[in-house]
């Protein structure tokens, strides 16, 4: 539930990026998010209009992408999808599993306009 | 309710707040930047700053993450009583008002520095780092964070702690660990506390609760004890003896050599 200070932290760096572009304006933020980043997406796309006030990013649209969960047994070595509160191997049922994607929370690309 | 998060914001009242334009798109000069990066960024900087400071000094740091009222600060007091000439201890609390934790652990003779976070729910690095620097690190061997009671937030965060301990109370559920896996997901030690209540609670199974953290493949140990009657607390100090060695060993590797000055008589 912290999801505002995430969008703070987000157009920090799309404000930087922006910079280092000498971009004009941000169309576009695609963000990847993971089940167990630990965020709403939901509540991310809720509190990003007002995190974006007074940006470079005004009026930029927010993409989230939701990332699958797969987790890797240690025991029989299958890469499986799981569930958020079920990480244990689809093959053999053993918990003795390694998650491999599904914490990620990532900014992945950003549209901008050049003057 | 909380002023950095989002969960002040609905779907119902955004519209009061969002500023007025429709999203503009225009086709020219549009460049697409591959970005890439993980978005707490500077709280993670932050934290790893922390660590070094207390990794300078050898001091375990360790956070405390719970919902509210599963026996924190009580686990608190009754680990300074009992450690205190062993290990020297002190605490930062974070609460969102008042001063009273940090009160109930200076009555036991340790230092102890408040963070009231207001309407956040949950510590993060910066605020970490501001009690760090009213602590003087060269005299403790064992810090205790008390994050704010809440079994959301406070896992997204790092402080620049070494180890995560989750306390789940006998009164809460056993199937906790199945609703916030995120939290338990993080714990490299389970105390599952009000043990002292499990004879009246029916429906609260220690087996079942360990279940559900190997579920998450989640390898950590899981400790039952009661810091009101005193049971189990045995284990629980001595994983905290074991990991303080660990540390002060680690700290010992990173101290350069001592340089010797003066001349050898033989
Ligand atoms: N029966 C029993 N009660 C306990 C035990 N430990 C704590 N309590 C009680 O549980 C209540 C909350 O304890 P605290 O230690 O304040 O809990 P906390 O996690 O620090 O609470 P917050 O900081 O507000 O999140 C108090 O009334 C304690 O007396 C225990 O081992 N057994
Ligand atoms: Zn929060
Ligand atoms: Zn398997
Ligand atoms: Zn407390
Ligand atoms: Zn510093």
């Amino acid at each position: 539930m912290h999801e505002l200070s995430v969008c703070q932290a987000l157009l920090a760096q799309v404000e930087q990026v922006a910079r280092e572009n000498a971009a004009h304006s941000v169309e576009k933020v695609v963000l990847r998010i993971g089940p167990l980043s630990g965020v709403e997406p939901r509540l991310l796309q809720d509190a990003f209009p007002i995190a974006r006030a007074g940006t470079v990013a005004a009026s930029a649209e927010l993409v989230i992408e939701e990332l699958p969960l797969t987790v890797r047994c240690q025991n029989c070595g299958a890469e499986t999808a799981a569930a958020p509160n079920r990480l244990i191997c689809g093959a053999c049922g053993d918990w003795h599993t390694q998650l491999i994607s599904g914490d990620e929370l990532l900014l992945a690309s950003i549209e901008l306009t050049k003057s | 309710m909380c002023d950095t998060c989002g969960c002040n914001i609905t779907p119902g009242n955004k519209h009061l707040i969002e500023a007025g334009g429709k999203l503009s798109h225009s086709a020219d000069g549009k460049a697409a930047v591959e970005v890439l990066h993980g978005l707490l960024g500077e709280n993670d900087q932050q934290a790893a700053h922390n660590r070094e400071h207390l990794e300078k000094h050898g001091v375990l740091a360790i956070n405390l993450m719970s919902s509210p009222g599963a026996g924190k600060t009580a686990l608190l007091e009754a680990t300074i009583a009992a450690m205190k000439d062993e290990l020297r201890i002190a605490v930062i609390e974070g609460d969102l008002e008042t001063e009273n934790d940090a009160e109930r652990i200076r009555a036991q003779g340790v230092p102890a520095i408040q963070i009231t976070t207001g309407s956040a729910c949950h510590l993060d690095a910066h605020m970490v780092h501001d009690a760090l620097h009213h602590l003087d690190l060269a005299k403790i061997d064992l810090l205790f964070i008390e994050n704010v009671g809440n079994l959301v937030c406070p896992a997204s965060f790092d402080l620049g702690q070494h180890r995560n301990v989750v306390l789940l109370s006998t009164t809460e559920g056993d199937d906790k660990p199945a609703k916030y896996p995120v939290m338990f997901r993080a714990a490299d030690l389970l105390l599952l506390t009000k043990s002292d209540l499990l004879a009246v609670l029916d429906d609260f199974d220690p087996a079942r609760a360990e279940q559900h953290l190997r579920q998450l493949a989640n390898a950590a140990p899981v400790l039952q004890l009661s810091a009101r009657k005193g049971a189990g607390m045995d284990a629980w100090f001595g994983w905290l003896r074991a990991e303080t060695a660990a540390r002060r060993a680690a700290a010992r590797k990173l101290r350069p050599a001592e340089r010797f000055n003066g001349v050898f008589r033989v």
